[in-house]
């Protein structure tokens, strides 16, 4: 019988990582990541888990011994966040481009200055293109079994490329809820014993990161590229599988709420599209068909999966958690690449920071959206960003920044 | 979830606030009482809220108690249910800080006070001297009484949210032994002890 626990999300992904039965964790401490390795630890000392346990003195060492691990062929595990994360940027591409799988969990923090522990995108979206799968998750529950389909996805050989579990620091990673916790043989039976592509072992020794001709470079490159988007069906067969033996279907690269007969569509990942579910009831309740359209991967990129959802609607709202300064939020940037442009688009860039969005808030910002299509018939504004109530117009080639100042009711302010 | 079902189920959840000074330990008391609501069939979540923390500043945690889940993780903005652990938190004048602030009219304030407070709010405030029930039992910690569990009795007795049952239960599943016996001996006082008080009625804000 699967256990059900109250757990924060970094519980629910030590446990995951346990189920997985990894055998090497490296991991320097950074807020608000700490608790992963910190309930691993707890794990091996009881006994609960068999594992070996690297602390090491820097987020780079973190991954570099990782990747060691994983090259001599165990399943291999580490955890950061934000300035961990920077540190650590290296040995992504080396990891990646050796395309040895291993997973690694983002809890996704702010990068200062000015300092600052909450929640911001900024740390997993540079990750995008070092050639690790990315997925993100909306809950306790969803980091639990992301994490265990991550190693079955990563270690196929179809795909063989790293890959990174994302979840909202504090907001999931200390939020205690409900999570079932599936039995150790369901796990095994889900996952089959580690395949990588070569291993490095005493007496078979293999040549590393030698220098190669530019032609053979770029075909390795391109080689990646082939191999993600391959990823995707994989990814699929994966979560249905999952879901025969928990009950949870996670064949889905996007999550769809209320999204087929909506003309609204509102999309983003992570924690806040839940309360982003909520928005789409109450803004039904008032008569504007609103879905939501939850990216549960970032990588490969739901292509497919967007544009059968979205193409067809009249407005498509991007909630963003980070800004690539001078153009864009990177999800609206990407999905409105996707879609064309042709939907009618608003990019808002928000609750970052930490900075508390609710469903009410959410609502909101799709109504602001709404009202600016029914009266002009079609916009696209990549960037009208929303904070503490507000709107302001901040869209590369738009006029000097503009503040919409019309303050939501009850909305903003909400601490954080 | 049938289409509309998550927007219900908000509806029907329970909302709570604490608020606590650092090292009295509302972020564990929110976490005590989700995991009692699982101890009776329900979904529960627990949300601290985090800046400067240190031993002494004031500290929120949040929590939502529902028959379904609530796929929410944003704060609660209008509690049904505000608990304060420190006696000095009541009378906190920011509005930011306020233990009144966006509580639900007709909305319940738990507060560890030794006597009733002079408190404006639309709301019903049951008082307990959870301090003395701490210092009695010798919950001490570096010379801060630890309020929590003394507090979820109280939040037991003032809402039946939870019962006394699944509280006492919760807290012997989170510690083991003496800690465990004296905390769920608070918990079971705070109960005995807890007692509506009677408030100016003034529109709530």
């Amino acid at each position: 019988m699967p256990a059900r626990m109250g757990l924060r999300g970094n519980e629910a992904v030590a446990y995951a990582v346990k189920l997985a039965r990894v055998e090497v964790v490296a991991a320097y401490p950074i807020t608000p990541q700490t608790i992963v390795v910190e309930k691993i630890d707890e794990l091996i000392s009881k006994g609960e888990m068999d594992a070996e346990m690297i602390h090491v003195e820097s987020e780079h060492s973190a991954l570099a011994a990782a990747y060691g691990a994983a090259v001599g062929g165990v399943r291999a595990f580490t955890a950061t966040a934000s300035h961990g994360l920077a540190y650590m940027y290296e040995m992504l591409w080396w990891t990646a481009a050796s395309r040895i799988p291993l997973v690694m969990a983002i809890i996704t923090r702010a990068i200062g200055p000015p300092w600052n522990i909450h929640v911001e995108h900024a740390d997993i979206m540079s990750t995008r293109d070092t050639g690790w799968l990315i997925s993100m998750a909306e809950n306790n529950q969803e980091a639990l079994d992301l994490t265990i389909i991550m190693f079955r996805v990563t270690e196929d050989p179809r795909v063989y490329l790293p890959g990174i579990v994302g979840l909202d620091g504090f907001i999931l990673s200390h939020t205690v809820e409900p999570v079932e916790i599936p039995d150790q043989e369901a796990v095994d039976a889900f996952l089959p014993p580690r395949r990588q592509p070569y291993t490095i072992e005493p007496g078979d020794p293999k040549a590393m990161g030698n220098l190669v001709p530019d032609e053979y470079f770029e075909e390795l490159r391109m080689d990646m590229h082939r191999s993600m988007l391959e990823a995707r069906r994989v990814i699929m067969e994966a979560g249905r599988e999952y879901g025969k033996l928990t009950g949870r279907d996670y064949s889905g690269l996007v999550e769809c709420y209320r999204c087929g007969d909506a003309d609204t569509l509102i999309v983003g990942m992570g924690s806040w599209m839940g309360d982003a579910k909520v928005a789409v009831d109450m803004l039904r309740e008032k008569g504007l068909r609103a879905g939501a359209l939850r990216l549960r991967w970032v990588r490969p990129f739901p292509w497919e999966e967007l544009r059968e959802a979205g193409l067809g609607k009249r407005l498509v709202v991007v909630l963003d958690r980070s800004i690539s300064f001078g153009h864009a939020g990177p999800l609206f940037l990407e999905v409105s690449s996707a879609l064309e442009a042709r939907p009618s688009m608003v990019g808002v860039p928000a609750g970052i920071g930490g900075v508390d969005i609710s469903y009410e808030d959410i609502a909101r910002i799709v109504e602001e959206a709404y009202g600016m299509v029914e009266e002009r018939g079609r916009v696209f504004i990549p960037v009208y960003w929303y904070h503490l109530g507000r709107f302001y117009r901040l869209s590369p080639g738009a006029a000097p920044p503009e503040a919409v100042a019309r303050a939501a009711p009850g909305a903003g302010g909400g601490g954080g | 979830m049938e289409p509309g079902g998550f927007l219900e189920a908000l509806q029907r959840a329970v909302e709570l606030r604490f608020h606590g000074r650092g090292g009295q330990g509302a972020v564990t008391a929110a976490t005590l009482l989700v995991r009692a609501a699982m101890i009776e069939g329900k979904w529960g979540q627990s949300i601290p809220s985090f800046g400067a923390e240190r031993r002494g500043a004031h500290v929120l945690a949040f929590a939502r108690i529902a028959g379904r889940p609530v796929p929410v993780h944003s704060m609660v903005r209008r509690p049904h249910v505000v608990v304060v652990l420190d006696p000095s938190l009541v009378y906190v004048e920011s509005e930011r800080a306020k233990v009144v602030r966006g509580i639900r009219p007709g909305g319940v304030i738990v507060a560890n006070v030794p006597k009733p407070p002079r408190l404006e709010a639309g709301a019903r405030l049951y008082t307990v001297n959870a301090t003395r029930i701490a210092e009695e039992l010798g919950l001490v910690v570096a010379g801060w009484p630890v309020v929590n569990t003394a507090m979820l009795g109280a939040l037991a007795k003032a809402t039946g949210v939870v019962s006394i049952d699944s509280v006492v239960e919760a807290i012997l599943g989170y510690w083991r032994g003496r800690v465990a016996e004296l905390n769920a001996e608070a918990a079971r006082r705070a109960y005995r002890e807890t007692r509506e008080a009677i408030v100016e009625r003034v529109a709530a804000r």
